[in-house]
């Protein structure tokens, strides 16, 4: 993409953040799902024998929220709400029908993916949380079993409200064409921009124009 | 005991049944008479001998339970609790401690690691170890506190009610060591009617309490107790008056279970229901206020697509 005239999204560190979080959350939701859904147990062979899986699994997991809590610092900023955000409610169905055209006033992300953020953010801390609690060989022994019960039905809830959440995630960089090379490269075109992120697309503009000036990505 | 023998498998599918050709094996059980028992703890020499288990040797903690609890190595140990009934008469109960063998055990269907625990017909819940992967979801499954996981191998152990000496017609170590005959073992029915004349008996002695514990909570035990108070059985080491799975172990496993694969699949549909109806959401790359040049060749197909 031609650098001058495309729109930096994404920088590198984030990027490879959200790659390699990817990586390990992938393998970790195939093991988690393997023991959720016994009936699909060879998912759980992304990370080898049943025994190497739940040896692996907890401390990928752990790579997965440290990662995220990197990137909560380096997008919270972007996601907290904002009153604009009422336009995109109020037009979600046009949005989800393809409809372009509107005004909505989307900053950086718009209030569904600020929704995404905030529900990525609080069911890793529990799935972390809870994780602790069922850890064998290190951190389960410390808690009464009652404890640990209720720790493994609300990990459970958690992790499949995550990957349901992220196939959502997976689904719109999809369906929205662009999304996935900007993930991958960083950058958006113009076009994409406004017709996506109308007010992060103006702040861009109007922060190039006048120059110098604090880059807004 | 052989692979038919195996009437239920841990992480199993209802719809792939275990072999039921013998399904109508005789139930075997296990009669602890609890009024009976010296506390010599022969039974735990027994079982670690035929099982072939060398706990640590461990400390005295002040009480005669030794070792203080289960352990991956110690799969039985008897428990002594001092009691002061309303009179203030004290007594001294004595409850061998170990798996129960529960017909619905909470072990088995917690296991997340398919055949890991197996129920055999006749009764016997067993964990084949080189199939646990050491999550510990047992420990959590179980109603009475029983797997211990090792901290050598990571890995569930238990008292396998001596599966391979009663495979070849054998009672288990503990009963056939047991000096003054307070453990039995046999058929269920058999052991049910042995406890039947012997709460009869202690009724008579004035022990109104008395009585046998084979809990329906758990779909009942192939471990029993005949106890002097079986009205209170907590009495003897806070064994559970009214045993059962746990509600948040069987909401996690029969609610949470079906409701999430629904979750996933209206999910999944919803996405490709989604794309094929809407299409996919692209971009016009024509900008009025300033022309863009031609972005490489890579780009303006990734973007046209």
């Amino acid at each position: 993409m031609d650098t001058k005239k495309a729109f930096l999204r994404t920088k590198f560190f984030d990027r490879m953040c959200h790659w390699t979080m990817v990586a390990c959350f992938f393998l970790v939701a195939m093991s988690g799902l393997s023991w959720f859904f016994p009936s699909l147990n060879w998912l759980g062979s992304v990370l080898g024998t049943p025994q190497t899986a739940r040896v692996l699994h907890p401390f990928l997991g752990t790579v997965v929220f440290g990662l995220l809590v990197i990137m909560f610092f380096r997008f919270v900023h972007h996601n907290l709400p904002v009153r604009t955000d009422i336009i995109w409610f109020r037009n979600v169905i046009g949005v989800l029908m393809n409809r372009h055209g509107d005004n909505l006033r989307i900053g950086k992300y718009n209030a569904g993916q600020k929704i995404l953020f905030w529900g990525i953010m609080s069911l890793i801390s529990v799935l972390f949380m809870t994780g602790i609690v069922a850890w064998r060989a290190y951190f389960a022994a410390y808690f009464p079993i009652p404890v640990i019960r209720v720790a493994l039905l609300a990990h459970s809830l958690a992790g499949l409200a995550l990957i349901l959440l992220v196939i959502g995630h997976i689904y719109m960089g999809l369906w929205v064409k662009g999304s996935i090379t900007g993930m991958l490269t960083g950058y958006v075109s113009r076009a994409w921009a406004k017709q996506h992120h109308d007010r992060w697309y103006e702040e861009k503009i109007a922060s190039s124009s006048e120059t110098p000036s604090k880059p807004h990505s | 005991m052989q692979s038919q023998d195996i009437i239920r498998r841990s992480a199993t599918n209802g719809i792939t049944p275990s072999p039921q050709a013998r399904s109508h094996t005789e139930e075997v059980a296990k009669l602890i008479d609890v009024t009976l028992c010296t506390g010599c703890k022969g039974c735990q020499v027994a079982c670690s001998e035929w099982n072939d288990l060398r706990d640590e040797v461990g400390e005295n903690v002040g009480v005669y339970d030794n070792p203080a609890d289960l352990t991956p190595e110690t799969w039985t140990v008897i428990r002594f609790d001092e009691v002061e009934d309303e009179s203030g008469k004290l007594e001294w109960l004595l409850r061998k401690e170990g798996c129960m063998h529960c017909a619905d055990p909470g072990c088995l269907k917690a296991c997340p690691s398919p055949g890991a625990i197996v129920q055999f017909a006749n009764g016997i819940v067993d964990f084949q170890s080189d199939q646990c992967i050491g999550c510990g979801y047992c420990v959590a499954g179980c109603p009475f506190d029983v797997p211990r996981i090792s901290k050598k191998d990571n890995r569930a152990y238990k008292c396998t009610l001596c599966a391979d000496r009663v495979a070849v017609g054998q009672e288990p170590a503990c009963v056939k060591t047991c000096p003054t005959g307070a453990i039995s073992f046999g058929s269920k029915a058999d052991m049910k009617q042995l406890a039947a004349n012997r709460v009869e008996e202690l009724k008579g002695r004035g022990h109104e309490g008395a009585g046998l514990y084979d809990p329906a909570g758990v779909g009942g035990t192939h471990v029993m107790y005949v106890l002097t108070h079986a009205d209170k059985p907590q009495m003897y080491h806070r064994l559970p008056a009214d045993p059962y799975i746990s509600p948040i172990v069987r909401g996690w496993k029969e609610w949470l279970k079906p409701v999430g694969a629904l979750g996933f699949v209206a999910t999944l549909a919803g996405a490709f229901a989604h794309y094929v109806g809407v299409g996919p959401n692209t971009t016009e790359e024509i900008e009025h206020e300033e022309p863009v040049l031609p972005p490489s060749d890579e780009t303006t197909s990734e973007e046209r697509v």
